[in-house]
């Protein structure tokens, strides 16, 4: 036993901590077919829980919200994030560069409490101002895309970061213009990050609660809200239901997503493969 | 090296669109922060309102914000609040997270990077999808499991391990499992990244020269990893601190965080200006082990040139 468990440590290690991480996401998946209540009870196999789901307007009026505030806090994100990768990756020197890279950073460390808050206080100020903007989707988008913008600046900048600038600057010789060299050259390089990018923002924003518990106003409720009104009153199967139903969705696009990239990657480097045995081919030849 | 010559118009463009979003949602914000944080509440519900003595033209800044979160409302016995319990609790609890996700978090992080290439990539993956379905959901599931009624129990009374339920959820321990259980990637992915960089040579060369593998880790893999424990660390130290969600769902009324505090101060009390200089000492609290952190990175940067 003794001499088992010293072969296999790092596979016993590796497997609890698997096991600790799936936990809760397969007591959710069982115990969302549950047919009663009981937590710990599995009494039946039955499908009422998601048709509970599905007749509670607070949860289908919150998911279709929470849709539209990630899909567009999610694009307002990877386009401010990609500028501002852009901007810090390529302009070594510009009036107020500390400021910005630390402004852009900030949000990641700063407690979303404190996101929240000030961007309350901004959002009640400027009703008081100028009497806009409502509190409700629009500024649950702003404070979403805040935070997402800078999630979304890492993953880019790490790829512009290794991108091969000497594409850029071959075409630069071959006469394009600025505008020409980024809409050709550039952004088809980085546009799997800025997908990725997307993707992480996207689901940032469609499970955030505490920016949209500030920002959101009367009746305006996204899912992560809704769900967290529910959770802070006990126990409710409809909710392991729509995990369930979570659980399979991002599963997919996660697991299908990375499947694209490494074909991508693989075609890539047949592709490149097949071009030097090209060239050496050549040379022999020759 | 070349850059893309953009027109001044052009490039004054790529860097205002960004610029110009962060002042407006990040710093203005901040900066109204700290000017609630200064406003007299008086018996008004507006927070809204100029600092200065209009007849004067001087500045009057109201301190009594701050320093109620210091002294209790007798005016004596400093650093007794219940503001200052919730700060000290927080920091507790975001320490103790810390090292259990280390403790967790390491040895699992190094077997990833120790196993074969080719595994890797789906180890990761699976270290990443928890990750990627909802935070608020993975907490609310431990609720189901951690309840006096819930799995855990169960399986213990089953197995007769114990008679009657015990009391995990609301304490210190449903907390901590919920936040190690959450901060864990945060862990495992720097310590990661640094330890799938390190030359296993110098280990076995370790080994050569009659270290014992306890000696060995200790002496070599330990200091070389140093950059990752510390990124770690203060990637799940720092967001601990400020924790709302968590403490809501699974912890007790002892368990009040500093978050949970701001909250209430703000939606319960309706105290805006307090809420803010609480903020704005929570800012603080986390600055400290930031700078501790970057100036660590930059010695880190410096011995490896």
């Amino acid at each position: 036993m003794k001499r088992f468990l010293e072969k296999h440590f790092s596979t016993l290690w590796m497997a609890a901590v698997f096991v600790f991480l799936y936990v809760p996401l397969a007591f959710m998946i069982v115990f969302s077919f549950n047919s009663t209540r009981q937590d710990a009870n599995f009494t039946g196999f039955s499908l009422r829980w998601y048709e509970a789901l599905m007749n509670d307007t607070k949860i289908v009026e919150g998911f279709w919200l929470s849709l539209k505030v990630a899909a567009t806090a999610g694009l307002f994100s990877a386009v401010l994030g990609t500028f501002a990768a852009f901007v810090l990756v390529r302009y070594r020197r510009f009036f107020g560069r500390t400021v910005f890279s630390g402004m852009v950073n900030a949000p990641l460390v700063m407690p979303e409490v404190v996101i929240g808050l000030s961007l309350l206080l901004l959002m009640v100020g400027a009703q008081n101002v100028f009497g806009w903007p409502q509190r409700g989707m629009l500024t649950i988008i702003f404070g979403h895309s805040l935070l997402g913008m800078a999630y979304a600046m890492v993953v880019v900048q790490s790829r512009l970061m290794e991108m091969d600038r000497s594409i850029e600057e071959a075409a630069m010789d071959l006469g394009a213009r600025p505008h020409q060299v980024f809409f050709l050259i550039t952004l088809p390089c980085i546009a799997p990050s800025i997908l990725a990018a997307y993707l992480l923002t996207f689901t940032l924003s469609f499970d955030d609660v505490v920016i949209s518990e500030f920002l959101s106003g009367p009746g305006v409720n996204t899912l992560p809200q809704v769900i967290f009104g529910y959770a802070r009153r006990g126990i409710n199967p409809t909710i392991y239901a729509a995990a369930t139903l979570l659980i399979v969705t991002v599963t997919v696009v996660i697991v299908s997503y990375s499947l694209w990239i490494a074909r991508q990657t693989r075609r890539r480097e047949r592709e490149i493969a097949a071009a030097m045995r090209a060239e050496t081919a050549a040379l022999v030849q020759t | 090296m070349s850059t893309i010559n953009l027109s001044i118009p052009g490039k004054r463009f790529v860097i205002g669109v960004p610029y110009t979003w962060l002042i407006v949602f990040f710093f203005l914000p901040f900066l109204i922060l700290l000017y609630i944080s200064f406003v007299d509440m008086g018996n008004d519900i507006n927070p809204f309102k100029p600092i200065w003595d209009s007849e004067t033209g001087l500045l009057s800044l109201k301190y009594e914000n701050y320093w109620s979160i210091f002294r209790t409302a007798e005016g004596g016995a400093l650093f007794k609040t219940l503001y200052i319990e919730a700060y000290v609790r927080s920091i507790w609890y975001a320490l103790c997270t810390a090292i259990l996700c280390l403790a967790i978090g390491y040895p699992f992080a190094y077997f990833i990077a120790r196993s074969k290439p080719t595994v890797r990539p789906a180890l990761l993956m699976m270290v990443m999808l928890p990750f990627w379905t909802s935070f608020l959901l993975r907490v609310y599931a431990w609720k189901g499991i951690l309840a006096d009624q819930g799995v855990i129990n169960k399986l213990l009374l089953a197995l007769h391990v114990i008679e009657e339920p015990i009391q995990m959820l609301y304490t210190d321990v449903s907390m901590l499992v919920g936040m190690t259980y959450v901060y864990l990637p945060f862990m495992v992915l720097p310590l990661y990244a640094n330890l799938v960089k390190m030359d296993f040579r110098l280990l076995e060369a370790a080994y050569d020269l009659g270290a014992s593998p306890f000696k060995a880790f200790w002496l070599v893999t330990v200091p070389l990893s140093k950059a990752g424990i510390v990124a770690g660390f203060m990637l799940v130290f720092i967001p601990s601190v400020g924790e709302f969600v968590i403490p809501s769902l699974l912890g007790g009324p002892e368990n009040v965080m500093i978050g949970r505090v701001v909250w209430d101060e703000m939606f319960t009390s309706n105290n805006w200006p307090r809420a803010s200089a609480l903020a704005v000492v929570m800012i603080a609290l986390i600055v400290v082990p930031l700078a501790i952190y970057y100036n660590s990175a930059g010695n880190a940067a410096e011995r490896q040139n």
